[in-house]
């Protein structure tokens, strides 16, 4: 049971040493984060508004779906994307596995559904009286999108920290379509699964610390950009 | 609002979106250069060999070299889809199978070590000395747990043979046959737990010794017989099948790799001062 306080002194040696193996899986992780995070705002932001602001037939089957793609299994969208992008597959022409894009397209499946799902529902629950008055104002449909959006900021907020949460957070997709080949495409939670599997599980416990350090040091700089906001 | 005043108002939101974006520009740009890709099994990773012999191959061929590291089955399965251009495994009886379907061309045997039974220091199946097959023989009959690894890799394809040898051609509903699913250490970590037996590679368990500092739950009760010996060997992608595959860097990695030099280098890499693999290349 030593590895538990073992790990908190590793990590802390880990965090203040960072050797060249820890700092390129912690700049691969940033990178892939970095890359899956802006292709699934820029496509979630956009479809949960219109999920959210449109009535149209089929609307509630269309948030049915949505909402069961929340529960996808991480090694489920691995599976499905190495089919794709394997050289055998119909992608396989362009290099994707093994490679942070290819892992960046797995996440951003992964976590499409929440940006979309949790601004729809921002949007829907945004007050009526504002989509009337902006309408009053003469507001066109892009005006209209970015004050609605603009209105329920904070809400996205919480939708864009639930789909980082569940980037960084995931292996199976990472692991089946990079491949943890280090200075590559290992990121901090394969190189975790790596180190459990060595048996060296107070280096794995000490990298677990560094990426919730990272996370926290994320949400507090958010947050402090909150309280300026609002300030 | 103006753009001006509206850039003005949320300076922090531009500031973040442009670091983003340039992130996310860094990322797409990255991992452009040509390298060999291989596909290998566990136990030549987690033992360190590759990551000592990585450097060597930079500096005697210039190759870069990334590797997966899976069982074997998975890993032949990554030659046959042509997602590498090289694999490095083993198991005859599958690679045999994947260069007679046209996978592979070239085999060349690099190295061995040999596999060893493990189980508890108390040994309750009294197999310890045994020969191996009448140990599994004795495991099964007194139903003591032996704990597989269950994911066609070299060892749970060896572990299969010696138990058809001693009779039992399918363990799968055994409930004395613990299955697991998992990687060579996390499988006798298991067994250590269950205080059952495993067979495993003699590398996978020098590195179990070393992480218990040489008190480990589960020591050595067989080995040294014949059919436990663990052969590794080469084999690079048919570029009929996947005109992708780097051919002229995998010929010449498994070159590279079987030279007497190098078989040298192999030969002197060693975990806690022993020795982990037998280099064993035809010259």
């Amino acid at each position: 049971m030593n590895y538990i306080s073992d790990g908190f002194v590793q990590a802390i040696g880990l965090i203040l040493s960072m050797d060249e193996e820890t700092w390129s899986a912690v700049v691969v992780t940033v990178k892939l984060t970095m890359l899956s995070m802006s292709v699934t705002l820029a496509l979630g932001l956009p479809l949960g508004f219109l999920l959210g602001y449109l009535d149209f037939p089929g609307k509630p089957v269309v948030r049915t779906v949505v909402d069961t793609l929340l529960a996808l299994p991480t090694v489920v969208v691995g599976l499905l994307v190495y089919a794709f992008i394997s050289n055998r597959g119909p992608l396989g022409g362009y290099g994707l596995l093994f490679s942070i894009r290819g892992m960046a397209i797995g996440q951003t499946i992964l976590a499409l559904p929440i940006v979309v799902a949790l601004t729809a529902s921002a949007i829907e629950g945004l007050d009526n009286r504002l989509k009337t008055t902006l309408a009053t104002l003469g507001a066109n449909g892009w005006r209209m999108a970015a004050s609605c959006l603009m209105e329920s900021r904070f809400a996205l907020l919480v939708a864009a920290m639930t789909a980082y949460g569940r980037i960084v957070a995931e292996v199976g997709v990472s692991m089946m379509l990079g491949g943890n080949i280090k200075w590559h495409t290992r990121t901090i939670t394969t190189a975790i699964t790596l180190e459990t599997g060595k048996g060296d599980f107070a280096l794995g416990m000490a990298l677990g610390i560094l990426l919730l350090a990272m996370s926290f040091a994320l949400n507090a700089a958010l947050s402090f950009i909150r309280r300026r906001a609002d300030a | 609002m103006s753009f001006k005043r509206f850039i003005g108002k949320h300076r922090m939101a531009v500031v973040a979106f442009t670091l983003v974006a340039l992130f996310a520009g860094a990322a797409i740009a990255a991992d452009v250069a040509p390298v060999l890709r291989m596909a290998t099994t566990t136990s030549t990773d987690n033992t360190g060999l590759l990551d000592y012999l990585a450097p060597i191959l930079k500096a005697d061929t210039g190759i870069e070299i990334q590797w997966v590291s899976v069982g074997t089955g998975k890993a032949l399965e990554y030659g046959r889809n042509g997602d590498v251009d090289v694999v490095l495994t083993h198991d005859p009886q599958q690679e045999k199978a994947f260069v007679d379907g046209g996978f592979g061309i070239d085999p060349k045997q690099v190295m061995f070590n040999d596999f060893v039974l493990l189980g508890p220091a108390s040994d309750p199946a009294g197999v310890k000395g045994k020969p191996v097959v009448e140990a599994m023989k004795t495991i099964a009959e007194k139903k003591a747990p032996l704990v597989s690894r269950a994911d066609k890799s070299g060892t749970h394809m060896a572990e299969l043979r010696l138990l058809k040898a001693a009779g039992i051609a399918d363990p799968d509903k055994e409930n004395w046959y613990v299955q697991t699913g998992q990687g060579m250490l996390d499988t006798i970590n298991i067994a250590g737990e269950r205080k059952g037996y495993a067979l495993a590679d003699r590398g996978t368990f020098i590195k179990y010794e070393a992480n218990h500092k040489g008190n480990p739950p589960l020591v050595i009760v067989v080995e040294g017989d014949d059919s436990m010996k663990n052969q590794y060997s080469v084999i690079p992608v048919n570029p009929e099948k996947h005109p992708n595959v780097k051919i002229g860097l995998a010929k010449q990695y498994a070159e590279w790799l079987t030279h007497p030099k190098v078989q040298r280098d192999i030969e002197k890499f060693k975990l806690e001062g022993k020795q982990l693999f037998f280099p064993n290349a035809k010259q």
